[in-house]
């Protein structure tokens, strides 16, 4: 052995003796568990931590999110808030008409739900028909697939404040976008305080930021139709469109179906690469619900924690009816699998 | 030459390209300059000075202005290419600038102060990193701390999370117990709470167990991952149970047998889990934006948004922070994005 090679085992091996013999340690109490409550009383110790953390981080938020929402005050601890009964949702519903924010008491959550719901329906189309489009020329018999698989994936993986604040950038005054639109013989533009160009930005960058996730969902469930089908309609002469209508897109339903659902679950809770990039503005024309709850229970001076929950239970009651069908599709998915 | 083109476009099969194929190398490209373009932005502008970054149209290159050192002064001056009267062109250093008109020397001949029109001259530049970008903030602002809060995060709540989730997924995978489906159950489900729903009650929940305003405020409530345990459970699910047998036969105990068997037969899972982690918690903005609220605690995401969210933004500070919080995602990228892809795959989680 070379002496870089000892060198490299032995600190190895310092690094990793302290966790062995901690390791080791733990195993006398437990051995004397495992002799007192059997396997059973094993398995508890094994579930207790995580279980633990989830219930306390996870149940408990969840459960006291319901009583938290009928009560107001500023205070966070729910002995020190005074009990309201369903008030804060009849302030959240009490609307002139839900089509007109001005007429509602509580206009900045309709604003930011009127916002969302298009937001969702702009950005969950575009995201399904570009990761469909992107799935499929994947999927041609290409050099360098898993290259070009890896291109698109990129941005998945960074961080939304980085992806919003590289968005920022390049559609501020001096920035990318303004430099072609200026070699093209156009006027620069601040695109964020425009309503429009800001929505847009908006739904973009979400798209950029992760239509590669879907992508690889629905290359996944491309690669899964089996290859005879195809070789079957080529011999029949069966043209392009036909086989993609007749015999990918049928095929390719289950998945399609999870993430369009998937999207929109996403969508509707949508927050931090917008929050950086346009900071909900200009004025409250990219105002989109998580950043409504964020500003209403901590950050806002109108802070009101009981009318942020009794929002945030609104908002968790559409995601429950998103998931549900979420686990309609995937079981439909499933039975169709087992078919097969 | 017509045989050049016919060998270029010729494609296997020997088949000539199709329109299909055209517009699928197009959106390939364009995919690439879309997917890429921003980021490589983004790293050259952080290489620019301040007042290159203010300029428009912008250059692609950052550029650095050129400076001499002049006899009979201290400081080195500017260089800048001026168009004298006489038609000539010359290069000059400024002393100073009085309105439009600037002061300049030139360094060969030092004493003679002629005036020029700043409408008549142009900088001297050449091709130069302002790498001070990167080491300023190191220095004035703090940086070196948010990195190291960030790190600290990542840290702890991978290793937390590796070990809570394995021994989950242990007992789920290789017990059976009165509920074991009830809780699986109960796990998966909470994939579908987001925090946005819970984020008061967790709030007041972290704030009760005085966790708030500190780094295991931001750790804790982000370790015990649904779709961990999930990965980590489907993946122990296809360890024989007769290797457990055999080591009860040898009388280990059941804490050797998740250590020194189960753990390590689960390294591939476990690598998976890692890399996510580490993705997740690095990027994680919303939880620790709430949690957080002494600036020397911050994470680097939560410096950022508050540093760019300042009236007059530095950006030339900005962009390069910007760029360090992006590094360890781009290393993750570069050698383990197989992984990922394929966890994806296999799961449909993220």
């Amino acid at each position: 052995m070379s002496a870089a090679a000892t060198l490299k085992a032995l600190t190895g091996a310092a690094l990793a003796a302290p966790v062995v013999w901690l390791a080791s340690i733990v195993n006398v109490p437990l051995k004397w568990w495992q002799r007192v409550t059997g396997t059973g009383g094993m398995a508890a110790f094994f579930l207790a931590p995580n279980m633990a953390i989830f219930g306390i981080f996870v149940v408990v938020p969840l459960v006291i999110n319901f009583f938290y929402s009928a009560t107001s005050g500023t205070a966070y601890f729910l002995q020190d808030r005074s009990y309201v009964g369903l008030e804060q949702y009849q302030r959240l519903l009490d609307c002139g008409s839900y089509l007109d924010t001005a007429t509602c008491r509580e206009d900045l959550f309709w604003k930011a739900v009127h916002n969302t719901g298009l937001f969702v329906v702009v950005q969950v189309a575009l995201m399904t028909i570009v990761s469909m489009i992107t799935a499929l020329i994947l999927n041609r018999e290409m050099v360098g697939r898993s290259f070009w698989r890896a291109v698109f994936f990129f941005p998945v993986l960074l961080s939304p404040v980085v992806t919003g604040l590289i968005w920022r950038w390049i559609l501020q005054r001096q920035g990318l976008l303004n430099l072609i639109v200026h070699d093209l013989g156009g006027e620069p533009y601040n695109w964020l305080t425009d309503r429009f160009w800001a929505f847009t930005a908006a739904v973009s960058v979400s798209v950029w930021a992760h239509m590669g996730f879907y992508t690889l969902i629905l290359l996944a469930g491309l690669q899964a139709i089996p290859r005879d089908l195809y070789e079957a309609a080529e011999m029949d002469g069966t043209r392009p469109a036909r086989v993609f209508w007749r015999i990918t897109l049928p095929l390719l339903m289950p998945n399609l179906l999870v993430v369009i659902v998937l999207a929109l679950i996403r969508a509707v809770q949508i927050f931090d690469e917008v929050y950086v990039l346009t900071g909900g503005g200009p004025g409250t024309s990219t105002l989109y619900l998580t950043q409504y709850i964020y500003e209403i229970g901590f950050a806002s001076l109108l802070r009101n924690p009981g009318l942020a929950s009794a929002a945030s239970i609104l908002m968790g009651l559409v995601l429950v009816v998103l998931t549900l069908l979420q686990l309609q599709v995937g079981r439909r998915g499933e039975r169709k699998g087992a078919r097969e | 030459m017509s045989g050049v083109m016919t060998f270029l476009t010729r494609r296997r099969g020997g088949r000539f390209w199709h329109w299909t194929d055209i517009v699928s190398w197009l959106w390939l490209a364009g995919g690439l300059v879309i997917m890429f373009g921003p980021a490589v932005w983004l790293v050259g502008s952080s290489f620019k000075t301040p007042a290159q970054l203010a300029e428009f149209p912008p250059t692609i290159l950052p550029y650095v202005s050129q400076q001499a050192t002049v006899e009979g002064h201290d400081k080195p001056l500017t260089l800048y290419s001026v168009k004298l009267p006489d038609g000539s062109t010359k290069v000059l250093a400024e002393l100073r600038r009085i309105g439009i008109v600037a002061q300049m020397v030139d360094p060969k001949a030092p004493d003679d102060i002629v005036k020029v029109n700043i409408a008549n001259r142009e900088p001297v530049r050449e091709i130069g990193f302002a790498t001070e970008n990167y080491t300023e903030p190191f220095v004035h602002f703090e940086f070196l701390r948010y990195l190291r809060n960030s790190v600290f995060v990542t840290a702890m709540a991978t290793l937390i999370t590796l070990l809570t989730n394995s021994m989950a997924a242990f007992a789920l995978s290789k017990y059976r117990f009165r509920g074991r489906d009830l809780t699986m159950l109960l796990i998966v489900g909470t994939l579908m709470v987001p925090l946005s729903v819970i984020l008061v009650p967790l709030y007041s929940v972290v704030s009760a167990a005085g966790l708030l305003d500190s780094l295991w405020g931001v750790i804790l409530p982000t370790v015990a991952t649904p779709t961990g345990v999930f990965l980590l459970r489907q993946y122990m699910l296809t360890i024989p149970d007769e290797l457990l047998d055999a080591a009860r036969m040898d009388n280990a105990s059941e804490w050797q047998i998740y250590w020194r068997i189960v753990l390590p037969l689960a390294a591939p899972a476990l690598a998976v889990l890692a890399i996510f982690s580490v993705v997740w918690r690095w990027n994680d903005f919303l939880w620790p934006l709430v949690v957080l609220s002494r600036k020397e605690l911050y994470t680097l995401q939560v410096g950022l948004n508050t540093y760019a969210g300042q009236l007059n933004v530095q950006w030339h500070f900005i962009l390069a922070m910007t760029v360090v919080t992006m590094i360890p995602v781009v290393l993750v990228f570069v050698f383990l994005q197989r992984y990922i892809t394929s966890g994806i795959a296999g799961t449909g989680l993220k």
